[in-house]
């Protein structure tokens, strides 16, 4: 009998086979395309879960897929910064890479092999992360072991999970790609989506523990952290930003007396940070933070296309210059013309 | 330590310039228009040869992807102080489909022949500002990854890395070999000078196909459209602070 002809007698009996017989197989066949999406969360001591996991988590929602963390844990629990945060938030499980180094920042060659285990294990078809400095760097290094192309920094995805936009060239142009890997690796911009929110009365998820020991090639040493009394800067409502022609990091503490007022994040341009008035961490731009805040002024700076691919998406955005033909005039909704060691003290002043 | 480095390098188009989207929606116009070679490459380059000077590296071999073209930024690098080049010939029509997983395996399979300890790339390339590069070669070698350095200092039998994240500075430990990549701090690249130019005429650049590193390049990600972004309207000028501060108001802003 050829090929063909048993194939075809296989179908002829299939005929033949009882209701329950078929109904219990289609069931089965359907299961075993219900891939899950998989979620990377990253939560820092009492700020719990990072603004941008919960913009991926938003991402990963679009899918209509069964949801799972993966929660980087010093210990077998569920950390208690976030375990109600967590609950509240509904996933179907909760998997713990479970490392005694990840009682400090997880270093991505660690976390790696611990996420793939997770991909694996949930027969994930999508892998979501913010696309932080963590989640930057982890999601290739996963990606390139799967064999897969990651797709970086996406402003939108389609329901069928398939097709999404990211920013090139600094944001002067979007591209629409489309992945045909059975896994998808993907960092999710923080303000292209709304941060999903907890609520309560959710039951328990289900933890469990994702085994491993990997080899530590990398260890975390330490971290210098800009601290701030003003809000975060990546999802700060109001942002000052504050350009070279502050001439001084003396000078920069008018825009943080403004900000004050204002309950305003501050940011700074490339030169400003260049110049040394501020620290590299307040870069605002295509190589810094990229921000979409309601109100964003930006203050002695001439908007290079580097910087407006950092802010470009705000709702209202204000500049200040004494430079009438600044390029920042032509994407600000009010510009003012003029001095701005006379304005901004006015503008304190009258805010 | 005497060890030898893998520099990446891309041919992007200036970043000083305006970018245009084709009128075929499939790309932008990169037709008569200036190319450099990655800003962050060229960081790269630099902190590779300086390894040189300081007498940590003792070879430093610098490669790039692309068509014909990319000699020039090969050439460019070897006139920084590189010691030679390696150019994978990919044709100018399949570089907007060459990736990151393409770049990465080919740059692996590169480090191997050429037994290197270090790779160091540019963080980002600002035509497609992907940052995977780096972290993905580092995993098929499966070996640490200092990634957006800002500083490379040797430590003991492997290098200390600080790294520039969402917060400030991150300082890691890595054992070598290792792979790189250089975030806009970790140093200010030189100009080549003109002795150095004409020098790097007789520095070598071999010549390799991605098929002779067993690397396969066809597109993974399909590129669907590229469009302009979204335009904001035109805005207004306001004569003073009242001003201003009344237009917010109406906007919805109360202090």
């Amino acid at each position: 009998m050829t090929d063909l002809e048993k194939r075809k007698s296989k179908e002829f009996m299939t005929m033949f086979l009882p209701r329950a017989t078929i109904a219990r197989r289609l069931a089965a066949f359907q299961s075993r395309r219900q891939a899950s999406t998989v979620v990377l969360i990253e939560h820092r001591g009492d700020s719990g879960i990072n603004q941008g996991s919960l913009a991926a988590i938003t991402a990963a929602r679009t899918l209509n897929q069964d949801l799972h963390f993966v929660v980087p844990s010093a210990s077998k629990e569920l950390p208690s910064n976030i375990a109600k945060q967590i609950t509240g938030l509904a996933p179907a499980a909760v998997h713990l890479a479970v490392h005694s180094s990840f009682a400090r920042p997880p270093v991505p060659e660690t976390l790696a092999p611990f996420l793939q285990d997770a991909i694996k294990a949930t027969d994930a078809s999508h892998v979501f992360a913010a696309h932080s400095a963590f989640g930057k760097s982890v999601m290739p290094r996963v990606a390139a072991a799967l064999d897969v192309a990651p797709i970086s920094d996406i402003l939108s995805i389609t329901p069928d999970g398939q097709t999404f936009e990211r920013a090139i060239y600094a944001g002067n142009a979007i591209c629409t790609v489309k992945s045909n890997d059975s896994v998808k690796l993907i960092t999710v911009r923080t303000t292209a989506f709304d941060k999903a929110s907890s609520t309560d009365g959710a039951s328990d998820s289900k933890v469990s523990v994702i085994d491993g020991s990997p080899d530590e090639i990398t260890t975390f040493e330490k971290e210098e952290l800009q601290k701030s009394d003003r809000p975060d800067l990546a999802t700060a409502k109001v942002v000052i930003g504050g350009g070279r022609a502050l001439k001084s990091s003396e000078n920069f503490e008018m825009l943080n007396t403004l900000a004050g007022k204002l309950n305003a994040a501050v940011g700074a341009s490339r030169a400003a940070v260049d110049a040394g008035y501020v620290d590299n961490s307040l870069q605002i731009g295509q190589t810094g933070k990229i921000i979409a805040p309601e109100l964003y002024i930006a203050i002695g700076i001439s908007g290079a296309i580097q910087h407006l691919a950092g802010m470009k998406d705000s709702k209202v955005i204000v500049a200040i210059n004494k430079d009438a033909d600044a390029p920042i005039f032509q994407i600000a909704d009010y510009g003012l013309v003029g001095d701005l060691f006379k304005l901004i003290p006015e503008l304190t002043e009258k805010v | 330590m005497a060890l030898k480095v893998l520099v990446g390098c891309k041919r992007v188009i200036d970043y000083a310039v305006k970018i245009r989207v084709r009128p075929d929606k499939l790309g932008v116009v990169t037709d008569g228009v200036k190319h450099s070679m990655n800003p962050f490459d060229e960081i790269a380059v630099e902190e590779a040869v300086r390894m040189k000077e300081k007498k940590i590296a003792k070879e430093v071999v610098v490669v790039s992807c692309g068509p014909a073209q990319s000699q020039e930024t090969i050439r460019t690098a070897l006139a920084m102080g590189a010691d030679r080049g390696v150019h994978i010939e990919i044709p100018a029509d399949q570089m907007t489909v060459l990736q990151p997983i393409h770049v990465s395996k080919i740059l692996a399979k590169l480090a191997e022949k050429e037994a290197a300890d270090v790779v160091m790339l540019g963080k980002l390339a600002i035509d497609d500002d992907s940052n995977q590069t780096a972290q993905m070669t580092a995993s098929l070698l499966d070996w640490p990854q200092g990634v957006f350095a800002s500083k490379v200092e040797q430590k003991d039998s492997g290098l200390e890395v600080v790294r520039e994240v969402d917060g400030g500075l991150e300082t890691i430990k890595i054992n070598l070999p290792a792979v790189l990549s250089a975030d806009l701090r970790l140093n200010e690249p030189r100009y080549a000078t003109l002795p150095n130019i004409m020098k790097a005429k007789k520095k070598k650049i071999e010549k390799i196909k991605p098929e002779d590193l067993g690397v396969d390049v066809a597109p993974r990600i399909e590129v669907v459209s590229v469009e302009d972004p979204p335009v904001r309207e035109a805005g207004q000028s306001v004569g003073d602070v009242d001003e201003l501060l009344g237009k917010l108001k109406d906007k919805g802003f109360s202090s």
